[in-house]
């Protein structure tokens, strides 16, 4: 082993072993993510329970303002409350991931400041946690559609392709963010901010039928979490919920692009993070 | 054959006089980029907010396979720079090196520790972070435990450990990693002396078992105990590299503080008063084995030489030696004689193993009639004692303010007869 294994340190980085490095590092990556879940609710009374009760007090309180109280009304034939918490538990997973994502770095930097692997295992570690409450959200889902009466849809099996877009375009945005909050600690004032402003924009609490046939909706599908959330409702309503198929395209050429820029941005800052932190 | 090979590295940082922490805010970048491109014309005085600092200098070495270096110099030397670079947490600036085998770094016990998971869990975490895949950990979890002695609290979170049994697991973990080439950085100086003698033994297996060891401390004693090279850094430059004694030699004749002698030729000038002026203050040491500085087994002579200028004045000499905390570790006077006008020289012989190792400061008083202090001398002269240890395997520091050999003896004196 002592043979093979050569490492040439210089300015700029060390570009063409790095996908192998990280591979190699495959194993940390999930002991980093093991070691998230499982410090999450130590010294909490409620514990694990807390993955549950948050998604369902939230969507009580928004089926409650903007059911009963704005009058916003669903598609035709699907209950609002169903169409809320569709929408809040992909959303609530993309903000999740995002956020970590983003602060990732900053959490980690006792061991930036100390000890080396490829950066990039702090933010992709950082998912997991979100990835959890995601399933779990994702169930309590499934459980309560027999109350409303309804049956979930056999498009559900499309659901791995919306959470993997999701995945991507979380890191896409949240990398940027994480080599930005290292210098800049503005970023983590910013970002709570962020997500508070996409939940209103973003058709979470509301179909996004209500913007179909405006003038803006070309420009409000650019936006890569409009298609995910539209995506991730029909999965699991079925065709009664309103999804554009064409604001799919520019989702994925989207979430790429974004994710392929901030990959570059992020490789070419790891490497001086601590000199920052 | 060579195993690292350092080329023209050099670390630049910016440093910014203006702001405080490393990190600065988005405004700054937006009214720094504003002015970038709009120049405004600056402060008059020229005086420039940012300043480039080379932390490291066109940095040249290589090192063989099985060599154990150790690296000294002052505080802000480079040597944590270089150790950084080494270890892959910051690139340098500019510059390449070469690295063939196995790395690992320990620029920290118990790295990425966290308190609310249990010494078990953070054990694996631990490794898992330098380096060590499952299966090398597993192989020596054992090892690991029964060295860090924490059997009865591994399934304790590390938050309710005691520092020491925390830093114990922490070293236990790191020791038991596999690389080719260690670098440890500073450990010895954290948790008890038992536990410094545990790292040294265990640094020590590692440097006979043909490994490569990059090893900085302020610990000379523990350099020269493991190391066969040595690298001495000074503001970011490499200025000696080769023999650890040599080496270490040449940089307590540099780092010393010292001040052995002082003498003034002119009496008009002297320190003193109309009474008594000092012509000279020496220090003479006697150095062992050629060595250029002064450890614990050196004798020292001291010789103070002062002008009188009262005729029949009945004049002694006191001398203080502090410690250089300013604690008194003796103080010592002359006889008192009627001196005629002209110079008066007096000697004074500090045996060898006497002193402990450490930084000493003298003062010297002259005295009239045995109760009146006609001038002192204070901080008179600084220096330093290294330290000094044969057939030891103990490198921590020695205890004491003093280090006096006496006549201390054992032997046995009974036998047990087994039946």
């Amino acid at each position: 082993m002592a043979a093979q294994h050569t490492i040439t340190i210089k300015a700029g980085g060390s570009e063409k072993d790095y996908w192998k490095d990280l591979w190699m590092h495959r194993q940390l990556l999930w002991i980093l993510s093991k070691r998230d879940i499982s410090v999450r609710y130590k010294q909490t009374l409620l514990g694990v329970a807390w993955s549950v009760l948050r998604p369902f007090m939230t969507m009580t309180v928004m089926v409650f303002v903007f059911s009963y109280v704005a009058k916003i009304d669903s598609d035709p034939g699907i209950p609002y409350p169903l169409m809320v918490l569709s929408g809040l538990t992909i959303w609530t997973f993309f903000s999740n991931t995002f956020q970590q994502i983003s602060n990732s770095i900053l959490l980690n930097s006792n061991l930036v400041s100390k000890v080396y692997f490829p950066r990039l295992l702090m933010p992709l570690s950082s998912i997991a946690v979100g990835f959890v409450d995601f399933l779990i959200a994702l169930g309590i889902f499934i459980v309560l559609t027999p109350f409303f009466d309804y049956t979930i849809s056999w498009q559900i099996i499309y659901i791995p392709f919306f959470v993997l877009l999701t995945f991507i375009t979380s890191m896409g945005f949240g990398l940027f963010f994480a080599v930005l909050n290292v210098r800049f600690r503005d970023i983590g004032q910013l970002i709570p901010f962020l997500i508070q402003v996409g939940m209103y924009i973003l058709p979470v609490a509301y179909p996004s039928s209500l913007v179909k046939d405006t003038w803006f909706e070309k420009y409000y599908n650019l936006n890569p979490l409009v298609g995910i959330i539209g995506g991730f409702r029909w999965c699991l309503l079925g065709e009664k919920s309103y999804f554009n198929p064409q604001s799919l395209y520019s989702t994925v050429i989207i979430s790429f692009l974004i994710l392929v820029l901030s990959l570059i941005y992020f490789r070419r800052k790891e490497n001086t993070f601590v000199d920052h932190i | 054959m060579p195993v690292i090979v350092a080329e023209n590295i050099s670390k630049k940082y910016i440093i910014d006089h203006q702001r405080k922490s490393g990190s600065s805010s988005l405004r700054d970048v937006v009214t720094d980029t504003v002015d970038k491109i709009f120049p405004r014309k600056k402060a008059q005085d020229g005086f420039s907010e940012k300043e480039e600092f080379w932390a490291l200098k066109d940095i040249n070495f290589s090192i063989d396979q099985g060599d154990r270096i150790g690296i000294v110099g002052h505080n802000g030397a480079g040597k944590s720079t270089l150790l950084k670079i080494l270890s892959r947490i910051t690139e340098p600036s500019t510059g390449q090196i070469k690295i063939e085998g196995r790395i690992a770094s320990l620029l920290e016990v118990g790295t990425g520790f966290h308190p609310e998971l249990t010494g078990r869990e953070n054990i694996f975490l631990n490794g898992a972070i330098l380096g060590m895949n499952k299966s090398e950990i597993r192989e020596s979890f054992d090892a690991i435990v029964d060295f860090a002695g924490v059997e009865k609290f591994l399934d304790t979170p590390v938050k309710r450990y005691s520092s020491g049994m925390y830093v114990r697991l922490g070293f236990a973990i790191a020791a038991h990693l596999n690389p080719e080439i260690l670098i440890v950085d500073e450990v010895l100086a954290v948790g008890d002396t038992e536990f410094q003698k545990k790292c040294l033994g265990k640094m020590r297996d590692v440097s006979e078992s043909g490994r490569t060891l990059i090893f900085v401390s302020h610990n000379l004693t523990a350099i020269q105990a493991l190391c066969n090279k040595a690298f001495y850094f000074e503001k970011g430059r490499l200025i000696d590299q080769g023999e650890t004694t040599h080496i270490v030699t040449n940089y307590l004749s540099k780092v010393s503080h010292k001040s052995l002698e002082k003498h003034w030729d002119n009496i008009e000038s002297a320190p003193g008063n109309d009474q008594v002026r000092v012509k000279s203050f020496k220090l003479f040491p006697e150095y062992q084995d050629d060595l250029t500085h002064i450890d614990v087994r050196t004798p020292i002579n001291f010789q103070f030489e002062f002008w009188n200028m009262e005729e029949g004045a009945n004049l002694n000499l006191s001398m203080h030696l502090y410690t250089f905390t300013g604690e008194c570790i003796f103080n010592v006077g002359t006889q008192s004689e009627s001196f005629a006008k002209g110079l008066v020289s007096a000697t004074c012989e500090l045996p060898g193993n006497f002193l402990n190792d450490g930084s000493y400061v003298v003062s010297m008083m002259i005295v009239k009639d045995t109760s009146t202090v006609l001038y002192n001398m204070e901080e008179a002269l600084v220096f330093d004692i290294e330290d000094y240890r044969e057939n030891v395997t103990w490198y921590g520091k020695w205890p004491g303010y003093i280090r006096p050999q006496l006549n201390f003896s054992i032997r046995q004196t009974e036998h047990v007869v087994n039946d």
